[in-house]
């Protein structure tokens, strides 16, 4: 059975199985009509030119995994940034795993999307929240119609949250074919500051893919930095929706760190609905052997005086294909909009391929915009000056290649996520570095 | 030189009011100008019935005199056109014509064809004289050759006798047909195929006229080609088809400039231009695009659907240079095929937009050969209601070893009625490649008024620079005779500023 017939025929199931009754029973039924009616996007819509999901929805992939498979701590240990002080939320395959994790309501909420659904203190959060922001369309709605897990962290004003949060979600491989589709919600308020680290880590061969929607919102001058740690296995495939609205003086900023899975599609996408708002959008992309990673921003200045500023930078080895598709929309309200854009790229082998469209859209006049992007190899003249300083071809073409993605890892602002991803680039690369940063 | 300047201000439309010439100005002249050359020539013109059939496309292949290989190339185009449909995927919005009610051919009547300018419809002359580009001027004062084109079909050729010293081939397409068969089914359709798109099988079944001109190996065109277009008769789609050849180690510049009558229908553009630059050859082809661009309220205008491509064989080169005012829906990517190694293609482009004016357009650099080359200009100028897009394709295939590309795209708005998008494509598959794109939108600064009105330069004068600095890249690119021609024809904004 095809997957798209699969989900629709699961759909009643899963309706029962969940509270038939709760308040967002008509949101689910409206958003599987629409996925009904789309569809899996295929290459012919302009959104997905560069990106065939083909060789993923290929797999029979099973929609509810049945068992409750444990995890030991130990076994895991690697995939968190374990050396510093976090709450955590962990959910094996798409289950919440309480001895794994570590939440709050002390204050703050930091906790379950099906508690925040179903318990009727939330209700008025989520009935102002829940799927605001998110588009009603394709992938976005096949998640809606099956929300019913993931993170819910709703930060009250005037709160600084000293530890940052991580948001983990493990696949253990007890079925053939997994699907996972969790629903994050975050809600950030008046003067808040909130960090998150999430990760989606596969244990197993079997193919995995997670189609995921995390709406972020964030009040008056409320600060949120989320950094996307992806590094999965080759089997997984992430489809990762993030919807980010936010209102006057607020800043966004999203790292996407994005070196393993089979197929990456990152769909960012920022509204600014006030005024003097920042968004940041950054990314380190290196790819090798089949890789696909495919990054579609949307920055959608609405109102005036406010910044975006997005840089992303990939590094594409063997076949690997990396695919940038960047677009800014200026509202004509939106004057005085200074948006920028940059997208580098590195192909270092011959297969590889870099498909890149920074996209602009602009409505106002009084506008500062622009974006460049370059697609080219490393420097001849700088790789001669340090392998004739000794230092050998490999380590040489791994320095720079460091230094040419160091610019997004200078404003990642906590250094043990700093130190993991740097480990993360020489493992990639392959190289000891010969430096801890 | 006050005799000089007394002149361009007695041509100018803005009368040099421009002791306190603002953005502002500038902005509300922009929307209130009427289009100049919206005139209509009463010459009886021999129509066909409107709609579109086997029959009709047939008996304008009878009308041509052409061969029966070329009655079936239309043929065969048509059919592949019954199959398609319109394109969609472009940022304009529009009404689409409906392709029943145009009729396909239309023809000055007074024939047959003239051996001097002296037996040329003396209205005819007229309407050259209103568009400022006499015949007889052209001749003698610039040494430009001209195939004038009046609806569809070629009624003067000049300085035919110098080309053919040289063995130069430039002839309207019909003639090209009939004198040289070979040639033509040679190359018609190998750049631009039948079925490439809807309105190049369009054009291919109905191609009315359109210039010919074929360069002879090691020729170096001693004169810039020009040829003015002209829709004339109301409700005619015009379909032009025009096909360069430049031979081996041949050079040509090509120059091509249109004006239209103010009427109120929309009427339809589809032409296909098609370049071929043989080994180590280099053709320059540049555009002055100035049809009616409907009137202040978006009503009428010209439809212009263009595709223009070219194919460089190894070493050669083509370059395309456009200036882009008129026509109410803009269609058009001129394109570079970079066949050969060590080809270069090159694009400069100005785009200006005013009242409810839509234009998509752009280029595509599609790079084969080894150490290959193009370079991509764009600047838009956006004013009253109009959107305007670049569109474009840098495509390095696995082979295009040492291939390099740099794109800027620069737009320019004014007002906040308007827009300016961009949507380039870079697709790379070769890791020696190095590609470069770069854009901005912005519109004029206070600031930089400021600094220029600091330095004593009023802001009249200020605007004049900085607009002129922003598409001088471009406007440099214009060969000498067609600058000072495109700013006689353009009477686009920045000409007002400018002075």
């Amino acid at each position: 059975m095809e997957l798209k017939d699969k989900l629709l025929a699961s759909f009643m199931a899963f309706e029962s199985s969940v509270d038939i009754d709760s308040n967002v029973h008509d949101l689910r039924v409206e958003a599987i009509k629409k996925f009904e009616d789309d569809g899996f996007p295929t290459k012919k819509l302009e959104a997905w030119k560069y990106t065939s999901l083909y060789s993923v929805l290929k797999h029979d992939y099973s929609v509810f995994p049945k068992g409750e498979p444990r995890l030991e701590y130990a076994d895991i240990k690697q995939y968190f940034i374990h050396d510093i002080d976090s709450y955590k939320i962990v959910f094996v395959d798409g289950k919440y795993s309480s001895y794994l994790s570590q939440t709050t309501h002390d204050g703050i909420d930091v906790c379950l999307m099906s508690a925040a659904l179903n318990k009727p203190k939330y209700r008025m959060v989520i009935d102002k929240y829940f799927n605001k922001a998110a588009r009603n369309e394709g992938l976005s709605a096949l998640n809606t119609a099956f929300s019913q897990e993931g993170a819910y962290i709703h930060i009250p004003k005037n709160k600084v949250v000293e530890k940052p949060i991580q948001i983990l979600h493990f696949a253990t491989g007890t079925e053939t074919g997994l699907m996972l589709q969790p629903r994050n919600l975050i809600i950030v308020d008046e003067n808040s500051h909130l960090e998150i680290i999430e990760r989606h880590q596969s244990l197993t061969d079997n193919p995995v893919l997670t189609n995921c929607v995390t709406e972020i919102f964030t009040n008056k001058r409320a600060i949120i930095d989320y950094y996307k740690v992806q590094n999965d296995k080759q089997t997984a495939s992430l489809i990762d929706n993030t919807y980010i609205n936010q209102k006057q003086e607020s800043v966004a900023s999203v790292h996407t760190f994005s070196f393993g899975g089979k197929l990456t599609r990152n769909n960012l996408n920022f509204y600014q609905n006030g005024q003097r708002i920042n968004s940041n959008l950054k990314g380190v992309t290196i790819i090798g052997e089949k890789q696909h990673v495919d990054h579609n921003t949307l920055v959608h200045h609405i109102e005036p005086n406010c910044e975006s500023h997005q840089d992303y930078k990939s590094i594409i080895g063997d076949s690997a294909i990396g695919v940038f598709n960047g677009k800014i929309v200026v509202e004509k309200e939106a004057q005085k909009t200074n948006a920028f854009q940059a997208n580098n790229n590195l192909l270092v082998s011959d297969k590889a391929t870099m498909n890149t469209k920074p996209q602009l859209e602009i409505f106002a006049d009084d506008v500062k915009c622009s974006h460049g992007c370059t697609i080219g190899q490393l420097d001849e003249s700088a790789m001669f000056y340090l392998q004739s300083r000794g230092i050998p071809k490999k380590e040489a073409r791994a320095l720079l290649m460091y230094a040419f993605s160091n610019d997004i890892l200078s404003s990642v602002k906590i250094p043990e996520v700093k130190q993991r991803i740097t480990k993360l680039i020489a493992q990639k690369l392959n190289v000891n570095l010969g430096f801890d940063l | 030189m006050p005799t000089v300047l007394a002149d361009v201000a007695n041509l100018s439309p803005y009368k040099i009011t421009m002791n306190k010439y603002t953005e502002d100005d500038l902005r509300e002249e922009l929307k209130t100008k009427e289009y100049e050359y919206g005139f209509y020539t009463d010459i009886a013109s021999d129509t066909f019935p409107i709609g579109l059939n086997e029959d009709i496309v047939r008996a304008i292949s009878l009308k041509k005199e052409e061969p029966e290989w070329m009655t079936e190339w239309r043929l065969d185009a048509f059919k592949n056109w019954k199959e398609m449909v319109e394109p969609e995927w472009a940022n304009i919005h529009y009404k689409k014509p409906d392709f029943q009610a145009i009729s396909y051919y239309s023809a000055p009547s007074s024939k047959p064809k003239y051996d001097s300018l002296d037996e040329v419809d003396p209205e005819l002359l007229a309407t050259f004289k209103k568009l400022g580009i006499s015949i007889d001027e052209q001749k003698k004062l610039s040494g430009v050759a001209m195939d004038v084109v009046i609806d569809s079909v070629s009624v003067a050729t000049s300085f035919k006798k110098t080309l053919a010293e040289k063995g130069i081939i430039f002839c309207s397409i019909s003639e090209a047909i009939k004198e040289h068969p070979e040639l033509v089914k040679k190359y018609i359709g190998s750049v631009v195929p039948q079925k490439d798109n809807f309105y190049a099988a369009l054009n291919s079944a109905v191609f009315s006229d359109g210039s010919f001109c074929y360069i002879p190996k090691g020729v170096r065109c001693p004169m810039e080609l020009s040829t003015y277009f002209r829709i004339n008769q109301a409700g005619t789609g015009q379909f032009e088809r025009t096909l360069v050849i430049a031979d081996k180690g041949s050079y040509v510049s090509y120059l091509e400039g249109c004006t239209a009558p103010s009427r109120d229908e929309n009427q339809l553009h589809a032409a296909v231009v098609e370049l071929i630059a043989l080994d180590d050859s280099e053709i320059k082809y540049s555009t002055v695009q100035n049809w009616y661009p409907g009137n202040s309220e978006g009503k009428g205008g010209v439809y212009n659907f263009v595709t223009k491509r070219g194919l460089c064989e190894t070493n050669a080169k083509i370059s395309w240079t456009q200036v882009e005012t008129g026509s109410a829906i803009t269609w058009k990517y001129p394109s570079c095929i970079l066949k050969g190694d060590n080809s270069v293609g090159e694009f400069y482009s100005i785009a200006v937009t005013n009242n409810y004016q839509q234009a998509d357009t752009g280029t595509k650099m599609i790079h084969l050969g080894k150490n290959t080359k193009s370079t991509i200009i764009s600047k838009g100028i956006s004013a009253g209601k109009s959107q305007n897009s670049y569109r474009g394709l840098v495509h390095i295939s696995p082979r295009a070893d040492n291939a390099r590309n740099f794109s800027q795209c620069d737009s320019l708005l004014m007002g906040n009625a308007c827009g300016a998008h961009t949507f380039p494509y870079i697709e790379a598959k070769n890791k020696t490649a190095k590609i470069e794109h770069e854009a901005t939108t912005s519109k004029i600064g206070e600031d930089q008024i400021f600094y220029c009105n600091q330095r004593g330069i009023n802001t009249e004068k200020a605007i004049a620079l900085i607009v002129n600095g922003f598409s001088k890249e471009v406007l440099n690119k214009l060969p000498m005779e067609f600058a000072v021609e495109a700013q006689k024809l353009l009477e686009i904004s920045l000409e007002g500023s400018v002075g």
